[in-house]
This record gives C-alpha cells, sequence and structure tokens, in this order.
C-alpha cells in the first residue's frame, strides 16, 4: 500500500507518545513497513508535542509537513488548530474537546484560543470528549486511547490487532482498563460518524 | 524477528551485539536513551560519568585494557570531551572505540545547532552517519571492527529524528569478543612530544587506510535513477531526498570522514546535474567542491532541520494543497511543572531583581515570564565563572549577582568554577538547586543521588560537604518551597561579603509524584492582586473577574501560593475529580 501518515499532536504529558507506539506496532503486526517520529527533551515539559507515524509498503522519511498528514488526531483543542494545516484537505481529523490553556494564557498575557472548536468542527473534525469517554469507560487516565480507538475506524486495522498491541504495552495492572477505553472511543465515532455534518 | 526501534535503541542494540564491555556517558537530549537501553542488557558495564570527558576518559581507559568501548553524548557534550578526543586519532585505540554524538538540529532541545561531522577533520577521526534505525544497528555493529581495524576512534553521528524516530530492525545475537591480555605499549599511549610525533606520521598511514575503506563501505550506496540529476546526501536526509525528489539518483554516504573521493568522483560524472543535500553545515559540498567537482547551489536552508517538504520547496516542486492555517494561537512554551521547587528560588530573584547567570536544565526555564528571573544561559557549568566574572567587571549597581545551577551540572561542570570563585577572591552568591536529579534530560541518577545507571546504590556524594571542601564557609540549606526563608537566606548571602552558597533542597516532583491534597481560591476573599499568578504554576489561572482559580487536577498541594496571598485566599479542599490523561 502507499504510504499512510498519522500526526498526534498534543500538550506534553497527554501521553501521545504511547499512543503514536501503539499505532506503530499496529501497523508493524499488520506486516507493513512504519516509521515514528517522537519528541523528547525541553517540549516534554507542557509544551506543544507532535508526533507522527507513517506506514505502507516503502517509508522512507520519518517525518511529515504542512498538506502531509492522511489522519491529524488531536489531543487537544488549541494544538488542534495549530497543526490543522499538516492534515490533507481530504484528511480526516480526530479531535478531543479539551482545551489547555498555556501559561501565556494562565496568567492572563494572552488572550485564549476561543472558537477553536466551533473552527475544528467547520472543518469537518470528529469531536470527541475522550476524558468523558475514558471516564465512563472506567479509565478515566486512558483518553489517549480513547483517542486511538476513534482514529482506529479511520484505518484500515483489524481490532483484534489494536487490541492484542494495546495489551502488551501498557502496563499489565491497567490492560483491561485501557481496552475498554479503545473500545468506547471506537463506539463513540461510530455513532458520530453516522450523523452527516 | 523485525523489532520497532528507536535509533537511540538500535545504538544500544547494535552495540550490544558487538561485544561492548564498557559504555559510558553523559545525559543529553538527544543522546540519553543509547545507554538507557543499554544498560538493560547483560553483560556490559555502563555508567553515567560525571560530565562528557570524564565519560569518554572511562572509555578510552576501557579500550586501553582492550575491551570494546563506547561513550554517549549529546553534540554540546563532544566539546567537553575534546580534549580526549583530539589526542585519541593519535594514540589509536586496544579495543575498538566508537564515540556517539548526537545533533539536534533546529535545536530542539539544544543550545545551539553545531554540526558534528566538523570533528572529523579537526580531529581526524572517522565518522559514520546511519540513515535509519536499521542502519544504526548495523553501522554500530560495524564501527568496533572498522575502528580495531584502523586502529583509530570511530565517531557514529546522530540526528534528533535518527535518535528519537523508530523504525523496523532485526535485531541479532551478542559477539563474543575475547579481551586479551594487557600488554604496555608507551610509544602509542604515552603521548609526549616524542612519541606523538611518532604517532603523528603514523596517523597519515592510518588515514589513508581509512580513506580506502570509505571507497568501499558497505552502508555507502550509489543508486541510479537516471542520468539527469544526482544528489549527494547522508544521514536522515537521505530519507527526506528519497520521499521529496523520487526520481533522482543519489549517493548516499555512510562514512562522511574520510569521504570516497572516488566514488564521488564516479557518481558526479553518471550525472548532469549534481546537488549536495546536507542538514546544517555545508560540509559534504565543501568537500566536494575541493575535489574540484562543481556542485549547483541550492536554497536548501543551512540552519534548522530539514524535511521533505522544504527539500521539496527548494527542488521547485509545487507544495501540498493546504488548509486554511489558523492564526492567532497563543504560544506554548515548556514551562516547569506545577509544585516544581525551583519556582520558590526564582520568585525570590526576581523579587530581588537580581542579576541571574542561569545553566542548563529544567530551570533555565525560570527565564520565561512570569518569573522571567535569569539573565543568561549559555553553556553547562557557565553560570558561575560569568557571575565571577560579571561581579569582576563592576557588576549592576545595588543589583546583587547570583548564579543557579542544577546539582547534575554543578557535578558536570561547576566545581572548577566555584574554586574559581573562591581562590579568585569573588563576591557572588551560587544558589545550588538541589533537586537530586537530572530532571531536564528524563530522570537520570547523577553522583548527588546514591544511584548509579543500573540502579544500584552509590556514595551519596554531600554537595555541602564539597562545597565547603573547595574553600566555601557561607553556605546556607534551605527548602525552596519555603519561600520566605528561601528569600531570607539568597538575600542573606548576597549581603555577606565573599563567596556564598545557597544549597536550594527539593526533589523534583516528577520523580516523588507526591501529590497532597488541593488547594482552591476562595473567591469572595480574592482581591485579584495577581500575586499567585506571577508564580507561573500551570495549575493558577486567571479566572473570572481577573481573581485566581486553582485547577485541582493540576495543583499538588505545595503550599507555594498559600505563602505569597496575603488575603488568605487559597484554602485547601479536597479532591473533586480526578480526570487526567495517561502518560
Amino acid at each position: 500500500m502507499s504510504v499512510t501518515t498519522v500526526m498526534l499532536v498534543g500538550v506534553g504529558g497527554q501521553g501521545t507518545i504511547l499512543a503514536a507506539d501503539v499505532l506503530a506496532k499496529v501497523a508493524a503486526a499488520s506486516g507493513l513497513d512504519v516509521k515514528l517520529s517522537e519528541v523528547h527533551g525541553m517540549s516534554q515539559r507542557g509544551g506543544s508535542v507532535d508526533t507522527v507515524v507513517r506506514f505502507g509498503d516503502v517509508v522512507h522519511s520519518p517525518i511529515t509537513g504542512p498538506g502531509g498528514a492522511d489522519h491529524l488526531v488531536a489531543f487537544e483543542l488549541t494544538e488542534g488548530a495549530r497543526w490543522l494545516h499538516y492534515c490533507k484537505p481530504e484528511g480526516r481529523l480526530v479531535v478531543n474537546e479539551r482545551t489547555i490553556d498555556p501559561l501565556p494564557v494562565l496568567i492572563g498575557d494572552e488572550p485564549g484560543s476561543a472558537g477553536t472548536r466551533a473552527s475544528l468542527e467547520y472543518e469537518g473534525a470528529v469531536l470527541i470528549d475522550a476524558e468523558a469517554v475514558a471516564c465512563a469507560a472506567g479509565s478515566p487516565r486512558s483518553a489517549n486511547v480513547v483517542l486511538l480507538g476513534a482514529l482506529s475506524l479511520g484505518l484500515p486495522f483489524d481490532p483484534e490487532v489494536w487490541c492484542d498491541v494495546i495489551a502488551k504495552r501498557v502496563p499489565p495492572k491497567t490492560v483491561e482498563g485501557n481496552l475498554a477505553a479503545f473500545r468506547a472511543g471506537r463506539a463513540a465515532c461510530e455513532i458520530d460518524e453516522e450523523c452527516p455534518r | 524477528m523485525l523489532t520497532l526501534l528507536s535509533g537511540n535503541e538500535a545504538i544500544a542494540q547494535g552495540a550490544w551485539e558487538a561485544g561492548v564491555a564498557v559504555a559510558s556517558g553523559y545525559p543529553g537530549t538527544p543522546s540519553t536513551e543509547v545507554l538507557e537501553n543499554l544498560v538493560k542488557k547483560p553483560g556490559v558495564a555502563c555508567q553515567w560519568a560525571p560530565n562528557e570527558k570524564v565519560g569518554l576518559e572511562v572509555a578510552v581507559g576501557a579500550s586501553l585494557a582492550g575491551a570494546r568501548a563506547m561513550s554517549t553524548m549529546k553534540h554540546v557534550g563532544l566539546n567537553v570531551a575534546a580534549d580526549a578526543l583530539m589526542t585519541l586519532a593519535y594514540t589509536g585505540v586496544g579495543g575498538g572505540l566508537v564515540v556517539v554524538v548526537a545533533d539536534d538540529p533546529g535545536m530542539h532541545s539544544s543550545q545551539n545547532e553545531q554540526d558534528s561531522r566538523r570533528w572529523g577533520p579537526f580531529g581526524k577521526i572517522v565518522v559514520l552517519e546511519p540513515s535509519d534505525s536499521a542502519e544504526a544497528l548495523a553501522m554500530t555493529r560495524e564501527a568496533f571492527s572498522l575502528s580495531e581495524r584502523l586502529d583509530m576512534p570511530v565517531i557514529l553521528r546522530t540526528t534528533t529524528r535518527l535518535s528519537h524516530s523508530k523504525g523496523l530492525v532485526e535485531t541479532g545475537e551478542r559477539s563474543d569478543i575475547e579481551r586479551g591480555a594487557y600488554r604496555t605499549a608507551r610509544a602509542k599511549w604515552v603521548m609526549m612530544p616524542g612519541a606523538a610525533r611518532g604517532r603523528r606520521a603514523d596517523l597519515e598511514r592510518r588515514l589513508a587506510a581509512a580513506r580506502a575503506e570509505s571507497e568501499t563501505f558497505p552502508f555507502t550506496t550509489t543508486e541510479m535513477r537516471g542520468a539527469e540529476m544526482g544528489v549527494i546526501t547522508s544521514g536522515v536526509t537521505y530519507q527526506h531526498v528519497r520521499e521529496a525528489l523520487p526520481e533522482v539518483s543519489t549517493l548516499k554516504l555512510g562514512m562522511t570522514f574520510p569521504l570516497p573521493a572516488e566514488r564521488i568522483r564516479e557518481f558526479a560524472a553518471s550525472v548532469g546535474r549534481l546537488f549536495v543535500i546536507e542538514e546544517l553545515d555545508p560540509y559534504i559540498a565543501d568537500a566536494v567542491r575541493a575535489l574540484g567537482i562543481a556542485v549547483e547551489t541550492t536554497t536548501v536552508p543551512v540552519m534548522g532541520e530539514l524535511s521533505p517538504s522544504v527539500i521539496a520547496e527548494a527542488f521547485g516542486v509545487p507544495p501540498l494543497p493546504v488548509r486554511e492555517p489558523m492564526t492567532g494561537l497563543p504560544a506554548r512554551p515548556p514551562m516547569l511543572c506545577p509544585g516544581c521547587p525551583h519556582r520558590g528560588v526564582f520568585r525570590a530573584l526576581r523579587d530581588m531583581d537580581a542579576v541571574v547567570t542561569g545553566d542548563i536544565g529544567c530551570y533555565t526555564l525560570g527565564a520565561l515570564p512570569p518569573l522571567g528571573a535569569m539573565d543568561s544561559c549559555v553553556c553547562m557549568g557557565a553560570s558561575i565563572g560569568m557571575a565571577h566574572g560579571f561581579g569582576t567587571a563592576g557588576g549592576a549597581g545595588e543589583r546583587p549577582v547570583v548564579a543557579v545551577i542544577g546539582d547534575s551540572t554543578f557535578a558536570h561542570s561547576g566545581l572548577t568554577g566555584l574554586l574559581n570563585s573562591v581562590y579568585n577572591g569573588g563576591d557572588e552568591t551560587i544558589v545550588i538547586l538541589d533537586n537530586r536529579i537530572t530532571a531536564m534530560t528524563g530522570h537520570q541518577d547523577n553522583p548527588f543521588t546514591g544511584r548509579t545507571l543500573s540502579g544500584t546504590a552509590a556514595p551519596e556524594v554531600d554537595i555541602e560537604a564539597v562545597v565547603r571542601a573547595l574553600g566555601v564557609t557561607d553556605v546556607r540549606i534551605v527548602d525552596p518551597n519555603l519561600l520566605r526563608p528561601t528569600e531570607k537566606a539568597i538575600r542573606e548571602a548576597t549581603a555577606a561579603p565573599g563567596v556564598s552558597v545557597v544549597i536550594a533542597q527539593a526533589p523534583c516532583v516528577l520523580v516523588t509524584r507526591e501529590r497532597n491534597e488541593p488547594f482552591a481560591v476562595v473567591p469572595e476573599t480574592c482581591t485579584a492582586c495577581g500575586t499567585c499568578i506571577r508564580l507561573g504554576c500551570p495549575a493558577i489561572s486567571r479566572g473570572a473577574n481577573s481573581r485566581a482559580t486553582i485547577d485541582t487536577d493540576l495543583c499538588i498541594g505545595c503550599r507555594q501560593c498559600v505563602q505569597v496571598c496575603s488575603y488568605g485566599a487559597i484554602k485547601r479542599i479536597g479532591r473533586t475529580c480526578d480526570v487526567g490523561s495517561a502518560s
């Protein structure tokens, strides 16, 4: 298959790296070549983070540029807006309905990003309250895996493979909670995407 | 079996397969995970050194003893280790010796973006550049044999995008490398002038052998896709070129010092137009031009990180259709964590209007608003020498001069600076931010933490005793979470004559993971004065009517804000909700 590019963006500490790692392992387990680019160091201290996963028959570069992502998964609204132009016009947008205000906004130096939710909805984003879905699934700290569930609907991988990889990748005590979160994220979007926008 | 490994994990795997016996380095993004992964494997003595120079010297000693050895560091770390490096080409090696150096184009987590390939011609040392995880593993394996065959150290140069990208690799088994009995070889290893002159001449012979190896190096590949246009490239940039310009012929250089002159001539002769595409300095382009070969100029930037789209743009490939970018979004700089003990020190320094010479670590974030309490950050350990120089030059009027340096940075390069301050009669105050960990790079141990890289117990070196032993008599120890005592100690230290040291001791909150009951703001009592906001805690924000509000999910109950509120408006409450995201 030709190369598919998925970007996962958010705020340092939100679990984008674990989510990207799961996706990359799912692609590898499905027999594809895969590359993943992640962020370490200073930006992890609450900064903007972008993680890229690319898979297909042969993948060269681990990164992409504006207009290069087939799927953009935003773990936070402002970051979804910041990276929007990396998503292809026909690409799929999955956005967590959550705002984490950066420090300049918290201290009142800069205005917040009001209106990003509406703008992203206008861009066709699938909006999901991942924290609420995770809570309802009984695993409040698994919002990142809820978003993987939402992403998985747009990708050609078997849910069984997703569940196998998640079970191997997360801490043993959290396997059941994370699998429930994955299924809940998938189910939430199945309902969502049936409604025409 | 294929495994998904990052470049750094692949380097660790390759070194292990090659039978590396000793590895030492200092943490630094993007190099840190090499040793963190190698230490998990059996049969390797893996250690954090206090700095890169010591780390490299440990590896050199192991090589002298006949063992395969490795040292790891980030690009700026090699500046520290360069004193050892520059003579290593002369001595050569015993057991294979590989120096892993990780560059950071784009400065994701660094103070500069120097190009480490230049150590090759400068130090006369072989430089290898893998282009993905699979090559990182295979090349690291090969690097040890190459080092022994050539009797030269080998630099394995990576970049952020190689070190922190994952790809599929085939892993193998560990080779059994028998270390021979040690034999003294003074003419090779004791670099007094007489012997050094002999080794300098011998180095020319070894360089000639290295040039021959470069011509046949298995990871240097010529791929012809047409005679019209050819690109010479190296490292992860090769992958970007394949993506951006899939039709062009490529010469991918696996060894970028020495360069394979014949391979380059042959490739240049086989294409109509020749380009070099490389990240950072025009290192290959200049060398190819020096061979008398015409290289066409491009608009590929000489700074920052490259990507397929940057290369495509420079070659006139039409850009991909994009959605309209959203504008007016707030910036999201990194910040000190909720409850970070460094905050207590920077709040005091800001309120004292001190001139603060800073250093390298999480605490460099104290330079950002609203703390804004740092005047400089140059290199590891610079805070202390610079504070001394600033004071020696006459200071800044009544403003106190204070150096701030973390515990790991103090061990790395602060000791000699402090010795200098004492020796030369300085009047500066040095605040050692002792959070018991090397935090910024992801929480590595250091000589002050009482644990080694392999997790075993080590002597927990006493910072106060070290400071006193270096000749400082005015030493104060404070808990930076207690804001008034901290400010009082720093004020007294700056008022006292001579060199004063304040040790601010409180563990990193990401290590302790301690969460006390959170606090909340009583809206009726809050006057919206903004004092707590100016702590820059991500848990505190301006809410309705500019009054402060506290995010109880983020608050860890450190009490710092309680201490600055003059109106008693911040009260402890129970945790209301525990919604967060997995890490």
